[in-house]
């Protein structure tokens, strides 16, 4: 009879009796809904590798390679240590190893870890001002290109923990993080799928990661990223961005000025969203990646769904503010 | 549950076959869309998801007071008899898109319609 390990407590499995049946059972508390592998409420983290075949019908590529699965679909046949999802998200030290302005009002953040740090290009982590203060970021480094997590940091006004970081953070500081979640990153197995990214301001950061990192991971198909800002000097790693695009055939970066007062024929004119609409057409088949302004996430979203992407293609980060 | 009704759709690979097809309907369906509006696509494509298995008649464990329940705050922003009219109008769309017979596409009607009262909280 397998055991099940959750909140350090460690509770009996019955032959044929799902975790969800088992810990509710027990008397622990588990959100579900339709208890039939459907709704997804019921979702669950797997500590260890051995998921059962079934538990993870119908769950997201991002996610199944983080072995979440359904808790009414999951009937152990050998120990499993489990978790509800989002919790452990241990913290660890880090080193601050350099900044560097991107544009006016971005900075690029390089952090140390003593030991090496579990991430995917494109996740984030929680940056702690004090014990009690934090903010997430996009992790816009590619853990087997670059020795440092990177972060870009847009100053907000008021903004507590970026006003921090913009003047009282130096190298050689140490921070407190935490490790990296989310599931916007780019998962290997479909080398040839097309790929579009779409990005406004700091939304940047994670598709910098998960362009590279499908690179670095041989993706053939083609990979379009559309960034856009209000003026140009709202862009930035543009230099490294057409550098990149020179390298790869498969690779297309377009920098878009949505302002008025556009007049320099290097950068699209309009918003990314609507030049990458209109460039791409139907999407059907594409894998879309799309992060940054909230609004523009919700309606990009919805978009890349309604010309035909697939919600199991559709990976979206919107940065929200936090109240100041 | 309707075993032999979902056998005949396809089980759960008509499920998944219809679900992105439906939500793209009812989200372009002004009558019905802002019901359907979530800011949470991948929430919302899954409860559509667990809607068509009902529906095609296969494995659930809602009860008419879970109905009742998931669909009490949508009765309150006015959700009606002409709303509950359009979805299953998209759902046959859905399903004739897919080529399912005419036949079948009743009896899925049918299973909604004895829904009606519990979603619409009468």
């Amino acid at each position: 009879m397998p055991n099940l390990s959750f909140n350090g407590n460690t509770y009996h499995c019955a032959e044929d009796q799902s975790v969800l049946d088992a810990l509710t059972g027990h008397g622990v508390s588990i959100p579900s809904s339709c208890r039939n592998g459907i709704c997804q409420t019921c979702m669950m983290q797997s500590v260890s590798d051995n998921l059962p075949t079934g538990s993870q019908n119908g769950l997201k590529e991002t996610l199944k390679i983080q072995n979440y699965f359904l808790a009414c679909s999951c009937h152990p046949k050998e120990d499993m240590e489990v978790s509800l999802p989002a919790v452990g998200t241990a913290r660890m030290q880090a080193i601050v190893h350099s900044i560097e302005p991107l544009n006016h009002e971005i900075i690029s953040v390089g952090l140390h870890c003593e030991n090496p740090v579990d991430y995917r290009a494109g996740q984030f982590i929680n940056l702690f001002k004090d014990a009690t203060l934090g903010r997430s970021y996009s992790l816009a480094s590619v853990p087997t290109q670059d020795k440092h997590l990177v972060l870009h940091i847009r100053k907000i006004p008021e903004g507590r923990v970026s006003n921090w970081a913009h003047h009282s953070l130096k190298p050689g500081d140490v921070v407190e993080v935490s490790s990296a979640v989310g599931n916007c990153f780019y998962v290997p197995g479909k080398p040839e799928q097309a790929l579009l990214l779409i990005g406004t301001g700091s939304g940047l950061a994670p598709l910098y990661g998960i362009a590279r990192d499908a690179l670095a991971q041989g993706h053939t198909g083609p990979i379009k990223l559309y960034h856009g800002s209000r003026d140009v000097r709202g862009l930035y790693l543009v230099d490294e961005l057409r550098a990149l695009a020179a390298h790869h055939d498969n690779f297309d970066y377009t920098p878009c000025v949505s302002g008025a007062d556009m007049t320099d024929a290097s950068y699209a004119q309009g918003r990314a969203l609507d030049l990458a609409m209109e460039e791409t057409g139907k999407l059907a088949g594409w894998r879309v990646f799309i992060c940054g302004n909230p609004e523009m996430v919700k309606v990009a979203r919805k978009k890349a769904f309604l010309t035909g992407a697939a919600m199991q293609d559709i990976y979206a980060d919107a940065f929200t503010l936090a109240a100041a | 549950m309707n075993d032999a009704l979902f056998n005949k759709l396809g089980g759960e690979g008509a499920v998944d076959a219809a679900v992105d097809i439906f939500y793209r309907k009812v989200l372009s369906d002004d009558r019905i869309s802002d019901f359907f509006d979530d800011v949470d696509m991948d929430r919302q494509a899954a409860k559509q998801k667990a809607f068509l298995t009902m529906a095609f008649g296969g494995p659930n464990q809602y009860s008419g007071l879970d109905m009742r329940r998931g669909h009490a705050h949508l009765v309150k922003k006015g959700l009606n008899d002409a709303h509950f009219d359009a979805v299953v109008e998209n759902l046959a769309a859905t399903l004739q898109e897919l080529n399912v017979p005419q036949q079948h596409i009743s009896e899925v009607a049918a299973l909604c319609e004895t829904t009606r009262n519990d979603v619409l909280g009468k």
